[in-house]
């Protein structure tokens, strides 16, 4: 489903990947983990091309991504959700869900709007679907992020770091979505977080990177009980309470 | 006084009150002609500023600093008369719409840009990862951002326009100013010089001064707007 062939980026000087491959399967929840500065967020903007690699090929259901090709294939195939939400502030919850389906899939106003009801119930805010997004808690936008992610109908569904800038109280209400969405067969998704209580009930398989490049990788219990490498086992001792 | 006082004076003014105007009239013709070019180029030249390519970003700067290091009145001077002597003379109202929104269309431009800036990355990247493409981007997303951001700088660049039509008079035009000097300095109707300018102030002020308030009042309620959302954010967050 994704594929990332010998992935380099540089910014600058800065070399932030270093031949990254990495395979995700259809419908597979995978979970990118690892200490700041590692490459995870630059890993999952090139599966939609927010970062354009220097070298290597990043292949999306099999079509290689290009420049040309980039607003097609992300169009069709890719959704993301972002650390700080970045909701469209002045556009009411219903239309930040209705915009893209409308404009992009030539949806019916109607159609629209009954896809964009059918996720907000399921991400449990049905009744702030007039609301502008300045006034929902941070928690409660990241759920409508989630529901306008979830419009698109995409196969896969990119997170990034998309707790990290919660409060403590309504990290839960978002990762309840997130779990709920990780029963489903067909969505693959591809996940950058440290909350590994998250990757231990919805993940099929975890990575780890480190200063650029994928340093181990294994299935959730694998990193709890026997990751190998004492970089990996620090880094998890801290965020594992 | 130059007749401020005089009745007789006054009363010239009122006799020729066709003249002032028709100088208004011709000032609002190429005011309105003027703002919409210079809104076009402003908008052109501020996405391209604004580019993620170099040559678009560069051929943006040259225009902006070109236009805004030389006299108005020199480039309307130049338009005039380099049209003129390739015997391609478009006229004098003409030559003035034009110059005038080209020169404020640097402004504008400058405007837009500093607008479309102050937007969030993380917008630009949203409409992005949803496969917008960069007209439907900014159209949809970036540039309704921008609106309670430009709108003042915007209308500061409406009344300069309407006042800089003032310089039409070096080539020649019939705008406000013109006709209110050849009133004054005319064979039978000069020396009417206070009444006739104080009635050609006037006449700017009872256009612009709307304006200026209509931008004022507007930066007001797009503020009180936003702090009647962060408060009900609050409210909510509680």
């Amino acid at each position: 489903m994704i594929k990332l062939v010998n992935v380099c980026k540089s910014f600058g000087d800065l070399e932030v990947l270093k031949n990254v491959n990495l395979e995700v399967k259809e419908g597979e929840k995978l979970v990118i983990i690892g200490p700041s500065g590692s490459g995870k967020s630059t890993t999952i903007r090139c599966m939609n091309f927010l970062e354009e690699p220097t070298s290597g090929e990043v292949y999306i259901n099999g079509t290689k991504l290009t420049k040309q090709n980039r607003i097609q294939v992300i169009r069709d195939n890719i959704a993301m959700v972002f650390q700080q939400f970045n909701l469209y502030p002045h556009m009411s919850v219903l239309k930040n869900l209705t915009l893209a389906p409308m404009k992009l899939h030539h949806k019916s106003k109607a159609e629209a709007e009954e896809l964009a009801y059918h996720y907000l119930d399921v991400v449990g805010l049905r009744d702030k679907a007039h609301v502008y997004p300045t006034a929902l808690s941070g928690g409660q936008q990241q759920r409508i992020a989630i529901a306008r992610a979830l419009c698109m109908q995409s196969k896969i569904i990119l997170f990034d770091e998309p707790t990290s800038a919660l409060d403590p109280e309504t990290i839960q209400e978002v990762l309840d979505v997130m779990i709920k969405l990780g029963q489903e067969k067909n969505i693959t998704m591809v996940v950058v977080t440290h909350e590994m209580g998250f990757a231990r009930s919805v993940a099929d398989r975890v990575v780890f990177m480190d200063h650029g490049q994928i340093i181990e990788e294994g299935t959730p219990e694998h990193f709890f009980t026997d990751a190998q490498n004492e970089r990996v086992k620090l880094f998890l001792s801290k965020i594992i309470r | 006084m130059g007749g401020l006082f005089s009745a007789y004076a006054w009363g010239m003014v009122w006799k020729f009150r066709s003249t002032f105007l028709l100088g208004l009239a011709n000032t609002a013709a190429s005011a309105a002609v003027g703002i919409i070019l210079s809104l076009i180029l402003g908008i052109i030249f501020g996405l391209m500023a604004t580019s993620e390519k170099p040559v678009l970003r560069a051929i943006a700067r040259v225009y902006v600093e070109f236009i805004q290091n030389t006299p108005v009145m020199l480039q309307v001077c130049f338009l005039y008369y380099f049209l003129a002597f390739s015997q391609h003379s478009i006229g004098i109202l003409p030559t003035g719409m034009i110059g005038l929104g080209v020169y404020h269309g640097a402004y504008v431009a400058e405007v837009f840009r500093a607008g479309i800036t102050a937007v969030p990355k993380g917008q630009f990247e949203a409409a992005k990862s949803q496969g917008f493409n960069y007209f439907e981007e900014m159209y949809y997303i970036i540039l309704p951002q921008t609106v309670k951001i430009i709108l003042p700088p915007m209308v500061n660049q409406v009344v300069n326009l309407i006042k800089n039509t003032s310089c039409l008079y070096i080539i020649g035009g019939t705008d406000l100013i013109a006709q209110t000097y050849s009133f004054v300095t005319g064979e039978i109707t000069g020396g009417a010089y206070g009444p006739a300018y104080f009635v050609a102030g006037a006449l700017f002020f009872v256009v612009c001064y709307p304006l200026s308030r209509l931008a004022t009042n507007w930066e007001k309620r797009l503020k009180a707007r936003e702090v009647a959302t962060v408060a009900k954010a609050e409210t909510a967050a509680v």
